[in-house]
């Protein structure tokens, strides 16, 4: 083992053992030493890991090799299953990503969970599933990764059903784990063809395998169905917007570092692979267009705070994936990395907003930016971000995005063309729809009139509330331990764009150099018209919510396209039917037989029985009448032998 | 006498001698002994274990060669000789039976179970139960092994119909009756093959040799279908939900942990060693079993009400993935069905010492009286959470490796029925998610509805559970715990199959 295999061990293993440390802390109410014990623990992990990873990229040369060291791990059959660390620049940026927002939501939960006993699991479940993260970021060996993948899923099923006043979060958990799940059967299946034919399942070997055009794409197309499960890509999204039950902070890990962020980063590694296979980057780019067109849509008619960025971190998504699918994963991670940045500050502001105000809902907000300076400040800039204003983050990895996507369309790249004009006008579209929910957003909570908050409000205890706190008698910015790590996340989400400047940043990703021409014209248009339409609907009819003006159409994007009640209706029903029917068949039917083997075979025996219960005389009659068979038989046998 | 034949006769002469003396000892001592005895037999285990030394591969034989071995002549008229071996596909299932009859004898001492009987008694019957398991496990004389399988029958038999719940006498006629069916086949099939070849030594049977192929289609078939009921395969699985659902908390454990992989192993060790050609003519029909087991059993454990029960389905799933790695006959599958055995074994004995605490505590298994466990026993729902996250196969934790490597197992194998069962099995590995998150919904989360006469976990539970939690997880982490010395003999045994 080197001195890098050490540490790159030390990466996803200091936040996996601290956090299983964790688990074995006593639940319950505590008192304040445990709980320091637990914060400790969980603030340790992230810390860890995140000094770990800024080492590592202190004294790496650019360009290298990847950091590896690997030793094997079993041997099943034919196959090796490897341990393998590997972590090239472009895996320790992310790292860097993941660790960071994990401190920030450890630090944040221990102020947001001040009074909840149950926060020592919490705490170290958090650090579990930064550590699975970092696993999937590290990993050079697919089984690996693998585990890292589920632990994640298992990670969000026990966080998003954490509070226990919520009717609705155990539902949401539940979900949240199965169709994902559901994803992975196809990401197993994958993974299992890439290495039976390989033989091995180091990612270093599968990608200098050669397979055949039909093997690699079944096997890609599989990885993809784990992929959407995943990172809440069309079909399977539906469990993302209903994982807002978890609390707020949770919200911002999933959305910003772990879960979603993993879908996207797995297929980095596999980059290669998928070049050589444009039909399976054909069916991302067309499931990353209609995720990005379906999310910003769904975005723009919630009224729930944490609705609205929910569906627009499936649409922020599905610019990454769109990337993906026209040939540049440079620019998908360059967006993952912001998206990190400004999501987890939005969702830290938004916990900060629905800490004060007491519900979720942009219906009862309004006229906060007074009260919540801070705060507000915090969303125009994430908002703006989101949008892709410059000179923000967002807007320059956005841009990295659509300048790929409008290369792809002149055809040579490793997607058809056809692919690069479907995800392009995909994207131009979801710049405008940004602009106009991002608008519509700041404006509901933040100006306008100011209406009644907290408990006397009407209401307030409907739907996905998680603020279980005392209302403060006045509207305020959050306590130090939530405003700080907001702070901290604003800087990146101001400034991480320029990092583009970066030789060394750029190297990393393998990322184009910024080139500010024409082509910026048309989507900073687009996102002044969003934004623009949004501000005059406000404005011309004041106190009302700019998405009334959609009339008919608001309840379709309200509901998500209804996709949740077709999922219902098309799998979950049916499935249920068809348990009870294969119960009902192996009760009646299969145990039915066994069950009446036994009463035939009793029913039987009773009328031997039965018949063999006589009275002397009849059963003296019997026996003569028997004897005498039996010796006429006897006679008759003789004679004829 | 070698020390290590010494060890082996020693591994069953304990635990008899055991049951012996605690059957004539007076209640608490005799249930402290019990204890004390099945501790001796696992030390013996391990020291089982460290004689492997480096002689034990039997690496380029095509005969299979245990690393330690005992013979003698016992019935010379039946071919029957006293032959005890261990090699490294029976020793982690030895020393699997070795830790849960500690486990329930230890729990025992504490926790004797209403219905009747004496603790001392069922004590003194875990240690028959174990001395029939392990004979079965360490046999390699086909008839010993059939001696020894029926020696299990009984025991457990007593065990469900003396100390189980309401409906013990059907469930448990149900389950000796049904097994015994299972008995018939079976010595049918070993005399079938005993009277072809001349010979019940497994060594000398490895491979079918000297068997024609119609002998070994016939044998294959008696035997598939005598260990098909022990394991259990659908669609002959049905004594075992009533068998769980009325057998007392270590009669479960020792159920699911132990006892249906007597039927897997058989498949393996008499099966697929002695019938190899017939394993390879009865495989498609055995894989697609399985993955009807496998999907079969997540759509019953969907609509399952009562905790035990649906634990009990589980298993139905749990065996189908073993069954389907057998049924590939690959080195690469048979692993996964014997890391799947032992991770099944483990992780299903904790859910049954989990599911019987919490009936215990609350007085009923039924899901829709229970609820909130995690605001009124935040321990025992974690556990339990642990146990279920264990059970429907999280990577890291012992069930992933034999549900996820018989699917890959079977894409390893190829061709559009295998492909397509391997595909019929993940999503039966999705299902198995549902089920389990279903009843963890029912049971750890919403209002608390039940009372628990304790909420926390008292000391004798922590040492009986903290094994199988530790080994829950070391087996995730260390497959080669189980596997490290499975290949060669595996090796040798698919070598002939195909």
């Amino acid at each position: 083992m080197t001195i890098t295999a050490i540490f790159g061990t030390m990466l996803p293993a200091a936040p996996l053992l601290l956090g299983l440390v964790g688990l074995l802390l006593r639940p319950g109410d505590g008192g304040r030493r445990r709980r320091r014990a637990a914060a400790t623990l969980g603030v340790a992990g992230a810390a860890v890991s995140l000094a770990v990873t800024v080492f590592w990229l202190a004294i790496i040369d650019y360009p290298g090799d990847p950091a590896e060291g690997s030793l094997r791990w079993v041997r099943l059959g034919d196959l090796d299953i490897t341990l393998t660390f590997s972590a090239g620049a472009a895996a320790l940026y992310v790292a860097f990503a993941v660790s960071a927002v994990a401190l920030a939501v450890q630090v944040y939960s221990i102020a947001y969970l001040h009074d909840d006993p149950r926060y020592a699991p919490y705490a170290a479940q958090v650090s579990l599933f930064t550590g699975a993260m970092l696993l999937v970021v590290t990993s050079g060996d697919l089984i690996m990764l693998l585990v890292g993948w589920e632990v994640m899923g298992a990670c969000s099923y026990l966080l998003i059903g954490h509070d226990r006043r919520l009717p609705d979060a155990p539902a949401a958990a539940v979900k949240a784990f199965v169709v994902t799940r559901v994803g992975d059967v196809g990401f197993l299946l994958g993974i299992a063809l890439l290495g039976v034919h390989a033989g091995t399942f180091r990612i270093a070997e599968v990608l200098t395998h050669d397979y055949g055009t039909g093997t690699l794409t079944a096997a890609l197309l599989l990885i993809l169905a784990g992929v959407a499960g995943k990172s809440a890509q069309f079909p399977l999204h539906t469990w993302l917007p209903d994982a807002m039950a978890g609390p707020t902070p949770i919200s911002a890990l999933i959305h910003a570092a772990t879960m979603v962020a993993a879908g996207v980063y797995v297929v980095f590694p596999l980059f290669p692979l998928f070049a050589a296979a444009p039909a399976a980057l054909a069916v991302l780019g067309v499931m990353a267009a209609v995720t990005l067109l379906l999310g910003a849509l769904a975005a723009t008619a919630q009224d729930d705070l944490k609705r609205v960025l929910a569906w627009s971190t499936v649409s922020q998504i599905g610019y990454m994936t769109g990337a993906l699918a026209v040939g540049s994963p440079a620019a998908a991670l360059f967006h993952l990395l912001t998206h990190a940045a400004f999501k987890a500050l939005l969702f830290l502001a938004a916990g900060a907003v629905i800490h004060a105000v007491g519900n979720n809902y942009l219906s009862r907000m309004g006229g906060l930016r007074t009260h919540m300076p801070v705060t507000f400040w915090s969303f125009v800039i994430g908002l703006a971000a989101l949008a892709g204003l410059p000179p923000l983050a967002g807007f320059w990895s956005k841009e990295n995005v659509l300048v790929a996507a409008a290369h792809a369309t002149e055809g040579g790249g490793p997607a058809p063309a056809w692919v690069g004009w479907v995800v392009w006008m995909a994207a131009l579209a979801g710049v405008a729809i940004t602009a106009w929910y991002a608008t519509r957003l700041l404006l509901r909570a933040f100006f306008g009139a100011e209406r009644p908050y907290g408990p006397e409000g009407p209401d307030w205890e409907v739907g996905f509330d998680d603020a279980r706190y005392q209302r403060p008698v006045t509207l305020h910015d959050p306590p130090g331990a939530m405003r700080w790590p907001i702070l901290a996340l604003a800087v990146p989400t101001a400034v991480l764009g320029l990092a583009a400047y970066l030789p060394g940043f750029r190297s990393a990703l393998e990322l184009e150099s910024p080139h500010l021409d024409v082509a910026i014209v048309l989507p900073l248009v687009l996102l002044a018209l969003g934004a623009w339409a949004a501000w005059w609907l406000w404005h011309t009819a004041p106190g009302a919510d700019p998405v009334t003006a959609l009339g008919r159409v608001r309840p379709v994007l309200a509901h998500a396209f209804y996709l949740d009640a077709a999922q219902d209706r098309l799998v979950v029903r049916p499935l249920r039917a068809l348990a009870a029917a294969v119960r009902l068949v192996d009760e009646r039917v299969v145990d039915g037989t066994v069950e009446g083997a036994g009463a035939t075979t009793s029913r039987l025996g009773a009328v031997t029985a039965a018949a063999h219960r006589a009275a002397l005389p009849r059963a003296a009659v019997a026996v003569f009448a028997g004897a005498l068979v039996l010796s006429v038989l006897a006679v008759a046998y003789g004679v004829a032998s | 006498m070698t020390w290590s034949q010494l060890l082996l006769v020693g591994v069953l002469a304990v635990p008899a001698i055991g049951a012996l003396v605690t059957a004539v000892l007076p209640e608490l001592p005799g249930r402290r002994a019990a204890a004390g005895f099945a501790l001796a037999t696992l030390m013996l285990v391990g020291l089982l274990g460290l004689t492997r030394g480096t002689g034990w591969s039997g690496y380029g034989l095509p005969a299979v060669v245990p690393w330690a071995e005992y013979r003698v002549s016992w019935v010379p008229a039946l071919n029957l000789d006293f032959h005890l071996g261990v090699d490294g596909l029976s020793y982690p299932l030895v020393a699997l039976t070795a830790l849960l009859t500690l486990l329930c004898c230890g729990y025992t001492v504490r926790h004797v179970p209403g219905g009747g009987g004496s603790g001392r008694t069922l004590a003194a019957l875990l240690l028959t139960l174990e001395v029939g398991i392990l004979g079965t496990f360490l046999a390699f004389d086909l008839v010993l092994f059939f001696l020894f399988f029926e020696v299990v029958l009984l025991p457990m038999y007593a065990v469900i119909a003396g100390w189980g719940g309401a409906q013990r006498q059907a469930a448990a006629r149900k389950f000796v009756l049904y097994t015994l069916l299972g008995s018939v086949l079976l010595l049918l099939g070993v005399f079938t093959v005993v009277a072809a070849a001349g010979t019940a030594d497994l060594m000398a049977l490895a491979g079918g040799l000297g068997l024609s192929r119609t002998t070994q289609y016939a044998a294959f078939a008696l035997f598939a279908a005598a260990f098909a009921v022990k394991a259990p395969l659908w669609p002959l699985h049905t004594w075992l939900p009533d068998a769980h659902t009325e057998a007392p908390t270590v009669g479960s454990v020792i159920l699911a942990g132990v006892l249906l992989k007597m039927g897997t192993y058989g498949l393996i060790r008499i099966g697929v060693g002695v019938a190899p050609a017939g394993a390879a003519w009865a495989a498609p029909t055995l894989g697609v079993l399985a993955a009807a087991a496998i999907v079969v059993g997540a759509l019953l454990c969907l609509r399952q009400t009562e905790v035990k029960r649906l634990i009990a389905y589980s298993s139905v799933g749990h065996m189908g993935f073993v069954l389907l790695g057998i049924a590939t006959l690959t080195v690469t599958g048979l692993q996964a069905a014997l890391i799947g055995n032992i991770a099944h074994g483990v992780i299903t004995g904790l859910l049954f010492f989990l599911a019987g605490a919490i009936k215990d505590r609350t007085g009923t298994g039924d899901l829709d009286a229970l609820g909130g466990l995690r605001e009124t026993a935040p321990r025992l729902a974690g556990l339990f959470g642990f146990a279920a996250l264990a059970s429907l196969g999280l990577p890291g934790l012992a069930g992933f490796w034999g549900e996820a490597f018989a699917v890959v197992a079977a894409v390893e194998h190829g061709g559009a029925l295998w492909t397509t069962l391997a595909v019929v099995a993940a999503i039966g590995g999705a299902l198995t998610a549902a089920y389990f998150l279903r009843l963890l919904r029912r049971l750890t989360h919403g209002p608390a509805r039940a009372e628990l006469s304790q909420p926390w976990v008292g000391g004798v539970e922590w040492v009986a559970w903290s094994p199988l939690l530790a080994l829950a997880l070391a087996v995730g982490l260390m497959p080669a715990l189980v596997l490290a010395a499975t290949g060669d003999p595996l090796a040798a045994l698919t070598g002939a199959a195909r």
